[in-house]
């Protein structure tokens, strides 16, 4: 081979190799890089999901088009899909027409006897309705739709019923000015006013063994006279209540058991009402007045009146302008405002946000429907105009004060904080307080801090500062290897082992946490009390060797002590006794347990992180105070401890972070009920504990998901703060080691 | 020099001269230190004593004022109790001592008396004696049954037998040959008919498929589906055909029945098919026992988990672990060591690194159900659901990657262990002399020859540590599994005889969530316990081997470095 070749030879490998350096620098460049973003994407991916929650909602103009009409609307609806809506006039007509377009789908007209008089919703969910006409009789009707899928196209047919037939039912002889309705499993219940009285009906509905057969059972409900106008009538859902409102403001709560007047009051300052409604659920009702204010009131027991029920005043929106018109959401305890020229507000009552306000200007707004998704409003203009809207509104329910103030909710006696994301029922309020939670979660850590700081901190002191070489190699893996414990295994065993033997031995559990200290003093000054030539067997550092024989024994004896001091002080089982006497209620699953698991889990992580810390302090300082007559203890806490409290404090904040964020523990050892008890001996539901119990159950992208993610992402924060402080403070420190 | 002090002081020189509380740190070192051995002491008797054949009782058990009863059980365990806690409970007793010892006793015979266990007050236990004929069935369903053999019979014929030990004999020929043919009826089961199940699964998907795929042109569509209607008339075939083997083999299993006579006398007729095995625990002797006992321990590592997994084994859930914890493996360390070694030779040292080091670490401190959450809403909402819409259309609307799976679940633990492997390895970096890396440039090799050639293999023991450590973490890890792919039970293994042979999709069974689900979920905790006391002792002989061996490796690296840092 020629030079020139071995050179081109060799250039060629070297540029070769240059390039595989590039390619390496690249690819570890590209890679690591890539590594450290994917960890930044748990922040921004959390953040993401987060977000949604506290989006405003947003409202579009779609559709408008003009509705043949020969009367003023009395009722607009929509059915699932927003595909159909429903028209019923004041004539009677009641026409579905394509939400698009207005095409007319089905028209039909109600087999009255007589004028309609008055009209009554009985709920959006139920879709059935009731007008009162002007010969004293009622009719029930339902708009019903059938969805089939003919060539894989959605195809929705609207049908009117009758549930209690096309002939209607009496319940008067004069007109019906106003009417409610309200019928369940059990029973219907009419209430109309006519001739300026209260008129009742009750229809109890029995069935047949045999045959299942319903027959109705009518009643006739002598209700009292009242001294206000009966402007609006409403029944609630329980067939409980009959609320019943002037155009002033004034009200009477009836009962529909008693049939006598529970409660009367006013719901606004002498403003006139322009409309009242029931919020989902019928529990809640809304009052909108001339002044453009909108209230939420429901009844209550009065704790003060001797467990009487009255209505009660809850929270106040304001609505965009005066006299606004109400409607409310199907599924949520949301609802809308319009006012007469065009303003709307979008609301949610629990968060108490107005998600919306919006200008749409129009004119004389006659009537309103909301889709049954909340996603679409329609509105009826003078002279059959609709107008469409799609409404984007996806997760009104929380907000800063839902999550972390206490909240007024439906049928509770006061504002509480309450997490409670579901419930059997479809017209539930989800709580969502994480305030709960976030005590839950402190309190778990407070008592495993409680067990495990002074146990690992005092037990670091000595293993770095007094413990011999020798047997310091051995008890520091062993500590360590308690931190690669399963925390799966720490919960099982104190939910399955440790919980009940806590139950049976909780004298015990107190007499050690005495018996223990006490015990070991003793211990110690006898052995100081020992001739040297005793004491100088044991060589210095190995006294925790020496103690073995003694802990044990202490607490054999407290155990075994257990029963026989029960019986002497707590009259043979002091559970009881905590519950009957002390009025402290018990959970076997309980803080101690708890306390004790997660102290088990968090002393490894102090414990390491301490002696670090306590160990690394140069030798020359201690050796310098001793030398100066200082005794070994002397030395440690003037000089030696001073100078390693910062490693110290980040030990503390590191084991906090692993208690805080601690899940199977408390889920296996904790009843995971989510209250707000400081006692020892009750349970409580960490914010980790609660995203693994529900978060397996939820919709994904509903706010319950969001709001989980939320817990989590308030986790990951907290967590990361913590440990943050912890990490500066113990590179702080290792440069002050390296100045020393 | 404190403890040998020649002069005795007196008890306040004492208190402050500090030495009692040195006492107290001591003890602290010696509660935690005996802690962790109680504990794992504890583990290790409840978990090893559980497959212990224990001796039968037969007594009479007659509470004051009540029925005499007979009771026939294992001895579980006993405790004193104060009278008043009894009384309280609504016994009446003949006695006014102030404890009394009451035992817990497995009864067995679910299906008779409706429960396993049974507290009993150890006084009122008469005439105790241990028959040598009383024998205990383990059975596929209602846990298991005490009480004596009375007969056996075959196709509903009894057969003859010399004396007890001759039945006994005979008992456990049939119970071994019904053994034998419920092995077949699971091989047949599973692999068989699962295997052609899973081809008629995909061909379902393919037949799916076609129909979505619009742009195909006729002529192809035909024959495609000429192919799809052949193959699935062959599968057809084929699994009627087993289902008539299947038909036979159990009418086989079935085929002898035996008679058993409770303690209280009542006799009953069931299958041999349904026992699983049969001992006289009060024949045995300790020899026979141990014997047993290893039998049994093989059984809980080898076998499927019976009766909601309270019983039987429980390899299911090992080789879920073990599969999730090496693909999790595969993952994390090319990842892990490129980030160490971009950190601490490729990225300007400055605040920038120190920061990103800082929060690296502080990662291995968040939650872990912090990264369940973000596997669940990121990898398998997210990514999952655009794999499945882009790879898998013909399986929609049924999730193949957008829900919880093998893969996921080892992309999350991935992703929680990460900064475990980037600290120890960049540890290890940090560790080699600088004068070795400079040598090495100073020889002319490239900043890429050193790193492969001499910076990476001296740090190779480095990365196994922080591995090991990844896997020992991810090993125990539970709470971000229960959202991102475990499940309590498993139809089948990830791993099986079924193209692709690798069913990255599935649910997995795991260790950890084993001890979750059948310690708190199941519903006969007390019949459980024992199980899940040997299941937590296994995945703690696991994990502190592997923590001891990263120790082990870590300490040999040190003192690898120590020699070259002279």
């Amino acid at each position: 081979m020629k030079q020139s070749e071995v050179r081109a030879t060799a250039s060629a490998q070297r540029r070769w190799r240059q390039v595989k350096d590039g390619m390496t620098t690249a690819t570890i460049t590209g890679g690591g890089v890539g590594v450290l973003l994917s960890i930044l994407l748990i922040f921004f991916y959390l953040l993401y999901e987060i977000l949604p929650l506290f989006n405003s909602a947003g409202i579009e103009s779609e559709e408008q088009y003009q509705l043949p009409v020969a009367a003023a609307p009395l009722y607009l609806a929509m059915e699932e899909q927003a595909e159909v809506g429903f028209r019923l006039a004041e004539n009677g007509d009641a026409v579905f027409f394509n939400t698009e377009n207005g095409q007319q789908v089905l028209k039909r007209s109600l087999p009255t006897t007589a004028a309609i008089s008055s009209f009554a919703l009985e709920s959006e969910e139920t879709r059935v309705f009731a007008v009162g006409m002007e010969d004293g009789r009622a009719l029930l009707a339902k708009h019903d739709y059938r969805v089939s899928y003919p060539e894989d196209q959605r195809l929705i047919t609207p049908s009117l019923r009758f549930p209690y037939g096309e002939a209607g039912m009496e319940i008067s002889d004069a007109a019906l000015s106003r009417l409610a309705v309200r019928d369940s499993e059990e029973a219907l219940v009419v209430v109309a006013v006519s001739d300026g009285h209260l008129v009742g009906r009750r229809w109890t509905k029995e069935e047949d063994f045999l045959s299942e057969e319903i027959t109705l059972v009518e009643e006739n409900l002598a209700l009292p006279t009242l001294d206000i106008s009966a402007d609006y009538l409403l029944i609630g859902p329980r067939q409980q209540w009959l609320y019943v409102l002037s155009q002033q403001g004034g009200y009477r709560l009836i009962s529909l058991r008693s049939l006598e007047i529970v409660d009367r009051g006013e719901v606004t300052d002498g403003a006139a009402l322009s409309d009242v409604r029931f919020l989902l659920g019928g529990i809640s009702l809304l009052t909108a007045d001339e002044d453009g204010s909108v209230s939420q009131w429901f009844v209550v027991r009065n704790a003060q009146q001797g467990g009487q029920y009255g209505l009660q005043f809850v929270r106040q929106f304001t609505a965009g302008g005066p006299s606004a018109m109400l409607l409310t959401e199907h599924r949520r305890k949301g609802f809308v405002s319009i006012t007469d020229d065009g303003h709307l507000d979008i609301f949610y009552s629990t968060s108490q946000r107005r998600l919306l306000s919006e200008e749409l200007e129009l004119k004389n707004v006659l009537g309103m429907a909301i889709s049954p998704r909340a996603d679409r409003l329609l509105v009826e203009l003078q002279g059959g105009e609709i107008r469409s809207f799609a409404v984007e509104n996806e997760h009104p329910e929380v907000s800063w004060s839902v999550l972390w103030s206490k909240v007024w909710y439906e049928s509770y006696p006061e504002p509480d904080y309450v997490w409670q994301s579901s419930a059997a029922d479809n017209d539930f309020e989800p709580k969502y307080s994480f305030a709960p939670l976030a005590f839950g979660t402190l309190k778990a850590a407070f008592y495993a801090m409680l067990i495990a700081a002074p146990l690992a901190i005092c037990g670091a002191i000595y293993t770095a500062y007094f413990m011999a070489p020798s047997l310091r190699r051995k008890v520091k893996p062993l500590i360590e290897l308690m931190e690669a414990l399963p925390t799966v295994i720490l919960g099982f065993l104190a939910g399955l082992w440790l919980a009940p033997f806590i139950e049976r031995n909780l004298p015990a559990v107190f007499s050690i946490f005495i018996a223990l200290p006490v015990g070991i003093l003793i211990f110690a000054w006898l052995w100081s009390r020992l001739p040297v030539s005793v004491s100088r067997r044991v060589p210095e550092g190995w006294h925790p060797l020496l103690l073995v024989p003694v802990v044990i024994g202490l607490v054999i004896a407290c155990v075994e002590l257990s029963a026989p001091m029960e019986r002497a002080f707590f009259a043979g089982d002091m559970r009881a006794w905590l519950t009957n006497d002390l009025g402290i209620s018990f959970d076997q699953r309980n803080a101690l347990v708890v306390g004790v698991a997660m102290g088990f889990a968090v002393i490894p992580t102090i414990f390491s992180i301490a002696e670090d810390a306590i160990f690394s302090v140069p030798k020359h300082l201690s050796y310098g105070s001793l030398a100066l007559g200082a005794t070994p203890w002397q030395s440690l806490v003037g000089v030696v401890m001073p100078t390693a409290s910062p490693g110290i404090f980040s030990a503390l904040m590191i084991g906090m972070g692993r208690a805080v964020g601690e899940t199977m523990i408390v889920l296996m050892a904790t009843g995971n009920t989510p209250i707000m008890d400081a006692n020892i001996f009750e349970g409580m539901r960490t914010l980790a504990a609660n995203i693994a119990v529900e978060i397996g159950e939820t919709e994904v992208d509903s706010s319950h998901y969001r709001v989980l993610f939320l817990a989590a992402f308030v986790l990951f924060m907290f967590t990361f703060v913590v440990n943050t402080v912890a990490e500066t403070v113990r590179q702080r420190l290792r440069q002050r080691y390296g100045n020393l | 020099m404190y403890l040998q002090d020649k002069e005795k002081q007196g008890l306040t020189a004492w208190f402050k001269g500090g030495e009692p509380l040195i006492w107290m740190n001591a003890a602290a070192v010696t509660v935690s230190t005996l802690a962790v051995i109680g504990l794992l002491i504890l583990l290790a008797v409840r978990g090893f004593s559980h497959f212990w054949p224990a001796d039968v009782f037969v007594a009479e058990y007659q509470l004051p004022d009540e029925t005499p009863a007979v009771v026939m059980a294992e001895r579980v365990e006993s405790e004193d109790v104060a009278i008043e806690q009894l009384l309280s409970a609504g016994f009446t007793l003949d006695t006014d001592e102030p404890f009394i010892q009451r035992e817990l006793v497995k009864v067995g015979n679910r299906d008779v008396s409706g429960a396993d266990f049974k507290w009993v007050l150890s006084r009122y236990l008469q005439n105790t004696y241990y028959p040598e004929q009383a024998i205990v069935l383990e059975r596929r369903e209602w846990g298991n049954f005490y009480g004596f053999l009375r007969g056996l019979k075959r196709d509903g014929q009894a057969i003859a037998a010399a004396d007890d030990e001759a039945l006994w004999q005979a008992f456990q020929q049939s119970i071994e040959r019904a053994e034998t043919i419920h092995h077949d009826i699971e091989r047949v089961e599973k692999k068989e008919i699962g295997a052609i199940n899973y081809r008629l699964e995909k061909l379902r998907l393919r037949q799916r498929g076609l129909e979505l795929d619009e742009a195909l042109p006729a002529a192809e569509r035909a024959q495609k589906q000429l192919e799809i209607d052949s193959e699935r008339a062959e599968l057809d075939a084929a699994y009627a055909v087993l289902q008539k083997e299947l038909n036979a083999l159990y009418a086989e299993w079935n085929r002898d029945s035996f008679i058993v006579e409770t303690a209280q006398g009542q006799q009953r007729e069931q299958r041999v098919s349904t026992v699983v095995h049969a001992y006289k625990p009060n024949t045995m002797n300790f020899a026979n026992k141990v014997g047993f006992y290893f039998g049994k321990f093989a059984e809980f590592l080898t076998d499927e988990p019976r009766e909601a997994n309270t019983e039987g084994g429980i390899f299911p859930a090992i080789f879920g672990t073990v599969i999730m914890v090496l693909i999790m493996s595969v993952l994390v360390t090319p990842f892990g060591v490129i980030a160490a070694v971009y950190l601490r030779e490729y990225a300007k040292q400055g605040l920038m690194t120190r920061i990103v080091r800082i929060a690296v670490n502080n990662l291995a401190g968040v939650p872990s159900i912090v990264y369940g959450v973000f596997g669940l809403g990121f990898f398998i909402y997210f990514v999952g659901a655009e794999i499945d819409q882009a790879l898998f259309p013909e399986a929609l609307p049924s999730p193949t990657f957008g829900t919880p799976g093998l893969l996921w679940a080892s992309v999350t633990l991935a992703l929680l262990t990460l900064p475990v492997v980037i600290v120890a390895t960049e540890e290890g970096l940090a560790r080699i002399p600088r004068n070795l890396r400079e040598g090495s440039l100073a020889l002319g090799a490239t900043k890429a020859e050193t790193l492969w050639r001499v910076v990476l293999p001296m740090t190779s023991p480095a990365m196994m540590t922080g591995l090991i450590l990844a896997v020992a973490r991810a090993a125990g890890e539970v709470a971000p599994l229960m959202l991102v792919g475990v499940v309590k039970l498993a139809p089948s293994l990830p791993v099986d005889g079924n193209f692709p042979y690798f069913h990255l999709d599935q649910k997995f069974m795991h260790l950890g969530f084993h001890i979750y689900d059948v310690g708190f979920q199941s519903p006969n905790v007390e019949a459980a316990r024992p199980l899940v006391y040997a299941t937590a002792l296994l995945l703690v002989i696991i994990i502190a081997l592997l923590n001891l061996s990263a120790v082990a490796l870590r300490n040999h690296l040190r003192e690898k470095y120590k020699s070259l840092e002279m």
